[in-house]
């Protein structure tokens, strides 16, 4: 069970490490882990919804090796990351970055949210006045009731003496 | 009226809806970006030629009229289906130079010896780095360049007749005065 289980995870990790082939790799291991990590956020343009460390196109993997040399030229992470953004725009990254033309991206769910809040809360406010405060009866309906009431106790008695 | 406001979340989700869809049905490819490059100076750069007697590709040779980059590949279909097209433009006298993106000098000239050969200069970009500079993400792709050495136009996918006669050559006789 718990040999099946670590064969499970194994099989698991392994899954994540495909796309990079081993003659990519640094040999620095503090390089390589950067560049993985830098790997990781940017996109892969062909396949549009995987980074460039997960996919296997040809051009993910030519930016990868570019990722590498970058990082062995001596180039921070966000020089990278500035050096794919110069060339493929904004959307090189997987996650945009917060600019005009993205906040309806980023804030757009919260303002609907807070908009289904607020219309909960009316809706929510409103029943609670209706059911709480029911309208008083006018003199008349109290004496149209009375009238029904007494009228019901009349009949109700007659059937009584009928039956008995 | 207060009944009316009920209607409110619906008549945004009805306006997002319609906001994020009108692209979809305008027939915009989502595929297809927009060249972060436009208006600037296309990226330095030296090819070698097809054969070590051609002369190849640079940055120096693209500047001083308006004209066409085409990155194209022989082992790319849509390619093949673009090169007749660029064959008759060039015949009409519309300067096409080519980058051969990450292809074997060879196929590239049987490519070219099979189906025509619009261009009037050739870079080989053997490793594809050139490309990544003027930030191809799929061949073919094809460039408006000004007489001032600027990227001017961008089109990913294959040339077609309507695109070439729609945007790519008004666009070139534009910069041509």
């Amino acid at each position: 069970m718990i040999r099946a289980l670590a064969l499970a995870l194994a099989l698991f990790a392994a899954a994540s490490a495909l796309a990079v082939q081993p003659d990519e790799m640094l040999d620095n291991p503090a390089l390589e882990a950067r560049a993985r990590e830098i790997s990781a956020v940017v996109r892969c343009l062909v396949c549009q919804n995987q980074s460039i460390d997960d996919s296997n196109a040809d051009l993910a993997r030519d930016l990868r090796k570019l990722v590498r040399e970058r990082l062995q030229a001596g180039d921070g992470d966000q020089q990278v990351l500035d050096f794919l953004v110069a060339r493929y725009g904004p959307f090189v990254l997987l996650e945009p970055p917060r600019t005009r033309s993205t906040w309806l991206l980023w804030y757009g769910p919260f303002a609907l949210l807070g908009l289904g809040v607020v219309g909960v809360a009316i809706a929510a406010v409103a029943r609670v006045r209706r059911t709480a405060v029911p309208e008083p009866l006018s003199p008349e309906e109290r004496s149209r009731l009375n009238a029904l009431l007494s009228d019901d106790a009349a009949s109700a008695d007659a059937t009584g003496e009928v039956e008995r | 009226m207060r009944r009316l406001l009920f209607l409110v979340p619906l008549a945004v989700v009805i306006a997002l809806v319609g906001v994020l869809a009108w692209p979809i049905l305008e027939g915009r490819d989502p595929r297809s970006l927009p060249s972060v490059l436009l208006d600037k100076p296309i990226p330095p750069f030296e090819l070698p030629g097809l054969t070590v007697d051609s002369s190849g590709l640079s940055a120096g040779e693209l500047a001083g009229r308006p004209l066409l980059v085409n990155v194209f590949a022989s082992w790319c279909a849509p390619c093949r289906h673009e090169i007749p097209l660029m064959v008759r433009l060039a015949s009409e006298g519309v300067p096409i130079y080519g980058i051969a993106y990450k292809d074997d000098p060879a196929a590239t000239q049987a490519f070219l010896a099979q189906l025509g050969d619009p261009y009037r200069g050739i870079g080989v970009d053997r490793d594809g780095r050139i490309a990544i500079e003027f930030g191809v993400y799929g061949v073919p792709e094809t460039y408006v360049i000004d007489a001032a050495g600027r990227i001017r136009h961008r089109h990913v996918g294959a040339m077609t007749e309507d695109v070439a006669r729609r945007t790519l050559l008004p666009l070139l006789e534009d910069l041509a005065q």
